[in-house]
């Protein structure tokens, strides 16, 4: 029945494995293996254990059994008919052969229907050589028909930029619509027609309009959907696969981006390692191009005669040593100033704030800050609970859900995703408080409660204090309240996510009482951007050193002086604010930014850097703030450097250097500009070199002997000094994911406004999505922040 | 905007039913009735009262072939010919309506009155060669009788008869 009617929408219950967990196991024989399982367990499942694979095309893990191919046929001693593995629940005793030549012959018969219409172009089919059909009909020899009719025939559809339809190509196994339906809650795809004729349509008929997550892309066994930005451009074999961390927002999903000739083709996580799983977002998916983008800036620019001309790195470097120097020396330490970025490594960050503090002797140093993480650590240390942290992993397991503020289906899709598997797969209650209709509190939520604008905090306080809560606060009903504290009390192991919404004092508050929920509460802050928990953790902060030490505390600065070998300044520096203040004021002369675009971000008037000394900018596009600048060096992109990064979540992952992909001679690619890093076979666009090489050149500038060769050497530092970073190397390097234990005291947020989110959403991403033609290709794009599709 | 006896007769269907979504079909067809086709508005609204996407009312239309998502004639004229009535000269009459109004299968007459399609056995093979117009069933057919049907059919349509 491979284009089946019966196939439709007959709504399948899940495998009770997912629901319960399991005690009791059932043992059962496939081909001729003992095979011991937990009870419930499916049979294609058992198999997959046993390291038996089945062939499959409708079945898919953790989604809704559909019946529907008839490629899992299995012989099952005592019944009489061939059975489907994947909707067949083991049972004791059962005695399975899934090898014997009436399942083959069974499976070839499938193999013809599922072909009836099928083209068999796999010279040009995106999918040849990952095919699970390509593989099937290798395996059973089913390419002959025995029809004789013509077989039908459509064009390729363009549902989206970056979805393509080819109906010829499809076997009809739904697992497109039930990804979309139950793993992404957006229900965009439809069956229309019936019979053979059946087709996957749009929820706009002549278009799509969705999350263009390409979930539907990647679950497609066959080449029937296809990505608008990979299609006809590569064979999977010609690529060089390496799984990196996507650079956008900050739950940190494993992205494996596959190169060929120095140049990103695709992304995606077939594998389905890292905390994602089969997982990615629009971004993280497609949003990748920017790295490939023209406009990149390859040489570094140097001010003469108030233009920007192209320079050397040799010149641009030693000019940016001796400016800041020479004003240090005139102006003191305090007249320059450092500010970093959202995106670059923890060893870049650490190396950052390592010269901010050692070598320009300043403690003016901050980024924009998304969350207060700060404010959560000391929290969770005072509360001596720092292993109360909750990760992404976590997040997924959950029974219960708190989450205040924020709206994860747009800035957070990971942890959104996560939440949803929680609700869906393990029948875990969500509770949103938020001042916005969020999706997750129309879809997902058991209790909602609507607070006026900025009420978050207001409401986290009368919680925690029992205070009676203001009037007009809650805005859908004055019971909501006392039906979420109601529920929550009957929870267990709640875990906390909140946004920007709360900071500073309300996090305190939001700790005190959180933990005295029962069972194990944790906690999850939500920040923009892949490394904005590396920023606060390595210290881009004006009174906290590394670990969240700080400043003032002598003890703190003695342990960073000893390993660094140099004095570090005692007093707390100036946070961003105060520093775009002091640079309009002339107070401060010197400006030096990291990956940041503080004109935009803090929307800056016209000029306002105009009086600074001098302004050195490290960035991969021309942006506000490079135009004002003095010096703008060139800097590699997160797909062409190695280093760690640490989620929002506080799990640490290494961004892995892709390799570059076909042997090019470096002839072609000109100079290699590094010493940090053998660049031989690995990812680079010519002419720029990572923040980890900017800075390790400048310290030598400076004159100073650092002892790294590479981001590994880095990071082994950061392991043995950095509180809440001793972590083990080998599984961080083989792509595992390792949660870190912040703890510290550093000094309490210094005022409100410092802590912001970017606000964006699915298809933005600060600076770089403008250069992102996915991103903009599609149109939901251009729909308001907040549109639920 | 839909008439105020249809939204009555939505609320009326939608009770009688158990899951609210059972209702799609049904639905369906009373709306199309009163508008002669589905309309955008006519799936948002069933999409809405029954609490599912619009695209699963979509997929619903798509597969009954009696349902339409354009506008269509007032008078469809569904000619079967299938086996009885194929061998009672139901081809023939096919071809009749198909000279005499000018039009292929699924096509409309530009004046917005007919319609044709081709359609499997209506359960009247014991009149076949047989036609189902809108509701009506017309049997034992001949030209000659096709040709007096939409006579009177423009006739009754002159006279301002409702469909
Ligand atoms: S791209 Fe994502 S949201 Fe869009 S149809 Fe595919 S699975 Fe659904
Ligand atoms: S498009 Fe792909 S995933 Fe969707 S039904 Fe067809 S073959 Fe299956
Ligand atoms: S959820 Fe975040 S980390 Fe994951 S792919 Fe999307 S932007 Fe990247
Ligand atoms: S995988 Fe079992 S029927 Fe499709
Ligand atoms: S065959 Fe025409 S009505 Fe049955």
């Amino acid at each position: 029945m491979a284009r089946g009617d019966e196939a439709g929408e007959i709504e399948t219950p899940m495998p009770e494995t997912t629901l319960a967990t399991a005690a009791e196991t059932v043992t059962l024989v496939i081909d001729g293996q003992s095979v011991t399982v937990p009870k419930g367990t499916l049979l294609i499942e058992a198999a997959r254990q046993a390291g038996i694979e089945i062939p499959s095309y409708c079945y898919y893990p953790n989604l809704s059994l559909q019946g529907a191919c008839r490629m899992c046929l299995v012989s099952i001693a005592k019944m009489p008919k061939l059975q489907t593995a994947c909707t067949t629940i083991v049972s004791e005793g059962m005695t399975v052969h899934t090898q014997t030549p009436e399942v083959a012959n069974a499976r070839k018969a499938m193999l013809e229907f599922e072909l009836t219409n099928h083209p068999l172009d796999c010279p040009v089919c995106d999918k040849g050589g990952e095919c699970e059909l390509q593989d099937a009909v290798f395996r059973y020899g089913a390419a002959e028909t025995r029809f004789m009719e013509a077989k039908l025939h459509h064009e390729e559809k363009r549902f989206s930029n970056l979805v393509y339809y080819d109906w010829p190509r499809c076997i009809l196994c739904y697992r497109c619509i039930r990804i979309c339906d139950e793993g992404m809650d957006v229900n965009a795809l439809g069956i229309a027609f019936r019979g053979a004729r059946s087709e996957i349509i749009p929820n706009r008929e002549d278009h799509l309009e969705c999350e263009e997550c390409g979930m539907c892309i990647d679950i497609c066994p066959v080449g029937a959907l296809t990505s608008g930005t990979y299609r006809y451009k590569a064979r999977p074999w010609e690529l060089s696969y390496t799984g990196t961390i996507c650079n956008h927002c900050g739950d940190g999903c494993k992205t494996t981006l596959g190169v060929r000739n120095n140049e990103i083709i695709r992304a995606n996580n077939r594998d389905h390692s890292g905390i994602n799983g089969e997982f990615l977002c629009v971004k993280g998916r497609f949003g990748w191009d920017f790295v490939n983008s023209r406009q990149r800036l390859t040489v570094p620019l140097v001010r003469r005669n108030g233009h920007q001309e192209q320079s050397t790195w040799q010149e641009a470097l030693s000019l940016t040593h001796k400016t800041l120097r020479a004003i240090g020396e005139k102006y003191g330490a305090d007249s320059i100033a450092v500010i970093g970025s959202n995106r670059t490594t923890n060893e870049e960050n650490y190396l950052l704030q390592r010269l901010a503090r050692t070598l320009l002797g300043t403690n003016n140093i901050d980024h924009h800050r998304t969350a207060d993480y700060s404010s959560l650590v000391s929290a969770l240390t005072e509360a001596r609970a720092t292993d109360r942290y909750a990760t992404m992993d976590d997040l997924s397991a959950a029974a219960s859900v708190l989450l205040i503020g924020n709206d994860p289906t747009h800035q957070h899709p990971l942890a959104a995703y996560q939440i949803r598997q929680a609700v869906r797969l393990r029948g875990a209650r969500l509770y949103v408080v938020n001042s916005a209709e969020i999706k997750l509190a129309v879809r997902q939520a058991s209790v909602f409660v609507k607070v006026r604008a900025g009420g978050e905090a207001d409401l986290v306080g009368s919680l925690a204090d029992q205070r009676p809560v203001p009037p007009g606060l809650v805005l859908n009903g004055a019971d909501k309240l006392g039906a979420l504290a109601e529920r929550l009390a009957k929870e267990s192991d709640t875990i906390i996510v909140f946004g920007d919404e709360l900071r500073g004092a309300a996090i305190g508050d939001l700790v005190r009482w959180g933990l005295t929920l029962p069972g194990r509460p944790r906690f999850m802050a939500l920040g923009d951007y892949a490394n904005s928990r590396g920023a606060a953790d390595m210290g881009l902060l004006p009174g906290t050193l590394p670990g969240y030490r700080a400043v003032a505390d002598p003890e703190a600065r003695a342990r960073y002086e000893a390993v660094w070998g140099a004095p570090v300044p005692a007093g707390e520096g100036r946070h961003i604010r105060a520093i775009l203040d002091a640079a309009q004021s002339g107070e401060i002369k010197a400006l030096v930014v990291f990956g940041s675009n503080p004109v935009k971000t803090f929307q800056l008037p016209e000029g306002a850097l105009s009086r600074l000394a001098f302004l050195v900018v490290s960035e991969l596009f021309p942006t506000e703030t490079t135009a004002c600048a003095d010096v703008v060096l060139p800097a590699a992109s997160f797909a062409e450097k190695s280093g760690t990064v640490t989620n929002t979540s506080g799990q640490l992952q290494w961004m892995r250097r892709p390799a570059r992909g076909f042997d090019v001679p470096d002839s072609a690619l000109g100079p290699v500009p590094t010493r940090a890093e053998p660049i031989l076979n690995t990812m680079r666009r010519t002419g720029t070199r990572s923040d980890l090489e900017i800075l390790l050149a400048l310290a030598r500038e400076f004159g100073a002997r650092w002892p790294y060769r590479s981001a590994e050497d880095v990071l082994r530092e950061i392991i043995a000094s950095v509180p809440g970073y001793a972590v083990a190397l080998p599984p961080l390097l083989m792509g595992r994911a390792v949660a870190t234990q912040a703890e510290g005291t550093p000094p309490p947020l210094e005022r409100p406004d410092l802590v912001f989110t970017s606000r964006d959403s699915l298809f933005t991403s600060g600076t770089v999505s403008r250069f992102s033609w996915a991103l903009n290709s599609v149109e939901e794009s251009k729909q308001p922040h907040g549109h639920i599709f | 905007m839909l008439s105020e006896a249809l939204k009555a007769k939505f609320d009326q269907v939608i009770a009688r039913y158990p899951v609210k979504r059972s209702a799609i079909v049904p639905l369906l067809l009373f709306g199309q009735d009163e508008i002669g086709y589905i309309s955008d508005e006519l799936v948002e609204e069933i999409a809405r009262r029954v609490e599912v996407r619009p695209i699963e009312v979509i997929e619903d239309i798509s597969y009954y072939s009696m349902l339409h998502r354009q506008p269509i004639g007032k008078y469809n004229l569904q000619v079967c010919t299938n086996i009885s009535c194929l061998l009672r000269g139901g081809e023939e009459i096919l071809e009749h309506c198909r000279r005499r109004l000018g039009i292929d299968p699924k096509g409309t007459t530009p004046d917005g009155l007919f319609s044709l399609e081709e359609v499997e056995c209506l359960g009247a093979c014991c009149g076949a060669p047989a036609m189902q117009v809108n509701y009506e069933f017309y049997e034992n057919l001949t030209p000659e009788k096709v040709d007096r049907l939409i006579e009177e059919l423009r006739i009754r349509t002159a006279n301002g008869h409702p469909r």
